[in-house]
């Protein structure tokens, strides 16, 4: 959407509960702030559970965010199949799908949009923790969009870890960078 | 980056206890509830840390008797709840008021009537605003828009409720209850030179002992001066205290109006507009008692017509029409029980209403 000048990045991720598209959120929205981006989070909240599906959306602005509600996302980072299922038909034409292909029956079939398909999941297994692959799929999601630098996702992993989660700061770091090379080679 | 300015990342309804916490506020009880356990959940730490006391409830009447406690002996305090919970808490607010006491209740609106749902609703308007209690009394009621608002009219909020010893309600909503945004934690500023408190409870040694009470049996006249002090109480803060945001309304045809997150989702919708080349501008009431009519009043003389979203079945709306005196049609657009407005859909509206 287009308000003045600024166009708005509007992010879904999406997946089953307990794949941490909470903490994917968070971080995004932790690097915009690193940026000096505005950006605006939201939790699809509900009874969602683990196991139950869950998305939660990021809009990023150079200007002033009017909504946090997303209808039509131009980004839709899809964790499985039920969550590529709901949102490819609603991404905007020209926008992208980054997919988990470990959890994922089939690919992107829209030909009006970018797609970008990893093992995410795979990956967070080879790293040694399958739980990492949010962050995984978010290094593949800074790799494909100008969006973020990679360097601003890292501080934001630093700074959302640092309290109750330090062990894992070097684990996701290498989850992220493993998926960015992975977009990259 | 200068500490000052520096952003910092937080939910709503975090944003509302951080600012709580560093207007003074120094007691919270609580009971659980969708969407505002944040709210709880962050006092239940930061308030310690600040001195403060933490208090989870056994249910919503007891938080908000506790809170009527709190406020007898002087302390900042605070409760907190969402839409079915605050239902419960009407006879302790209504009992505060009587009492002319000063605390801060947020209502973190979610679907109704009944236990409704947990997503974002506005349907709790007439419940502030109007009286949700019994009695004839009033509440100062903000309706923030936006994070950084949200945290300003917080620290606000304990301010008007001492200076005007009474209740004041923040209305707020689910989507504004979970969204997470980066504010700047500013300051706080009192808005007025604090008063002495010469009517709280803290021990009366060397002085006549004082009495909260809300009952006034003898003689038969007592509680009609009461009522009539509180009368002129809130014909005071009518006077002084009625905020409001005009938005692009000097040449507008068709004014939009709401409050809240579904202000700000409007306002997307009204620059888009623009963008077309329609003249369409927004108020946006802050305070939501006293309402503010003077912008509508005014706007009526230039605009033709009126719009009003609201995430309700249409609340609000009766007070624009009140306020503009029926001199402009007062269109509606908006539905209770969790649903969402979109920019496109508002923008939908304007141009179905726009004058031609």
């Amino acid at each position: 959407m287009q308000t003045g000048t600024e166009i708005e990045t509007r992010i879904v991720i999406a997946g089953f509960g307990g794949q941490g598209v909470v903490l994917a959120g968070n971080l995004l929205a932790q690097a915009c702030v690193e940026e000096g981006k505005n950006v605006t989070m939201m939790v699809a909240y509900g009874a969602e559970m683990r196991g139950g599906t869950a998305n939660s959306t990021v809009v990023i602005s150079g200007g002033t965010i009017y909504s946090p509600v997303v209808t039509r996302p131009t980004i839709a980072v899809v964790m499985n199949t039920p969550s590529l299922e709901k949102f490819e038909p609603l991404v905007t034409a020209g926008g992208l799908i980054v997919g988990n292909g470990s959890m994922m029956h089939r690919g992107v079939q829209r030909e009006d949009l970018k797609s970008v398909t990893i093992p995410a999941t795979e990956i967070a297994h080879r790293l040694g923790n399958v739980r990492v692959a949010n962050v995984v799929i978010l290094g593949a999601l800074i790799a494909t969009a100008d969006l973020l630098k990679l360097k601003s996702m890292e501080r934001a992993i630093e700074i959302l870890m640092a309290q109750k989660k330090a062990a894992l700061v070097a684990l996701n770091l290498e989850a992220l960078r493993a998926g960015f090379a992975e977009c990259r080679r | 980056m200068n500490a000052k300015t520096a952003k910092i990342l937080l939910k709503g309804n975090e944003v509302m206890c951080e600012a709580a916490v560093r207007a003074g506020c120094k007691f919270f009880a609580g009971y659980p509830i969708t969407p505002q356990n944040e709210v709880p959940e962050y006092m239940s730490w930061r308030l310690l840390q600040a001195g403060g006391v933490f208090v989870q409830a056994e249910s919503e009447i007891a938080a908000i008797n506790m809170v009527f406690g709190a406020a007898a002996t002087g302390f900042r305090c605070m409760t907190s709840s969402s839409s079915p919970g605050i239902s419960l808490k009407q006879e302790g607010i209504s009992y505060i008021t009587a009492a002319e006491l000063p605390c801060v209740i947020a209502n973190v609106q979610r679907g109704g009537p009944g236990l409704g749902n947990i997503r974002a609703a506005q349907g709790d308007y007439f419940q502030a605003v109007k009286g949700g209690g019994h009695g004839d009394y009033r509440l100062i009621v903000l309706a923030p828009s936006t994070m950084q608002e949200l945290y300003s009219l917080t620290m606000n909020a304990f301010d008007y409720a001492d200076h005007y010893r009474n209740p004041v309600m923040i209305l707020t909503d689910g989507i504004l209850g979970q969204m997470v945004e980066p504010i700047v934690p500013q300051e706080y500023q009192p808005l007025f030179d604090p008063a002495p408190k010469d009517y709280i409870l803290d021990g009366c040694q060397g002085r006549k002992p004082r009495i909260v009470k809300t009952l006034h049996l003898q003689p038969a006249e007592a509680l009609v001066e009461v009522n009539r002090r509180l009368v002129a109480k809130y014909a005071r803060i009518s006077g002084e205290l009625k905020l409001s945001e005009e938005f692009l309304t000097d040449d507008a045809h068709l004014v939009v109006s709401g409050y809240g997150i579904t202000a700000q989702i409007a306002k997307g919708a009204v620059l888009q507009a623009r963008d077309k080349g329609l003249k369409v501008g927004l108020i946006r009431p802050i305070t939501v008692w006293p309402f503010p009519e003077e912008p509508y009043l005014k706007a009526a003389k230039t605009a033709e017509k009126f719009l009003v979203v609201e995430m309700s079945n249409g609340q609000m709306v009766e007070d624009v029409r009140l306020a503009e005196q029926c001199r402009r049609p007062v269109e509606f657009f908006g539905v209770g029980g969790g649903w969402y407005p979109t920019i496109e859909e508002v923008l939908k509206r304007i141009e179905d209403h726009y004058p031609a």
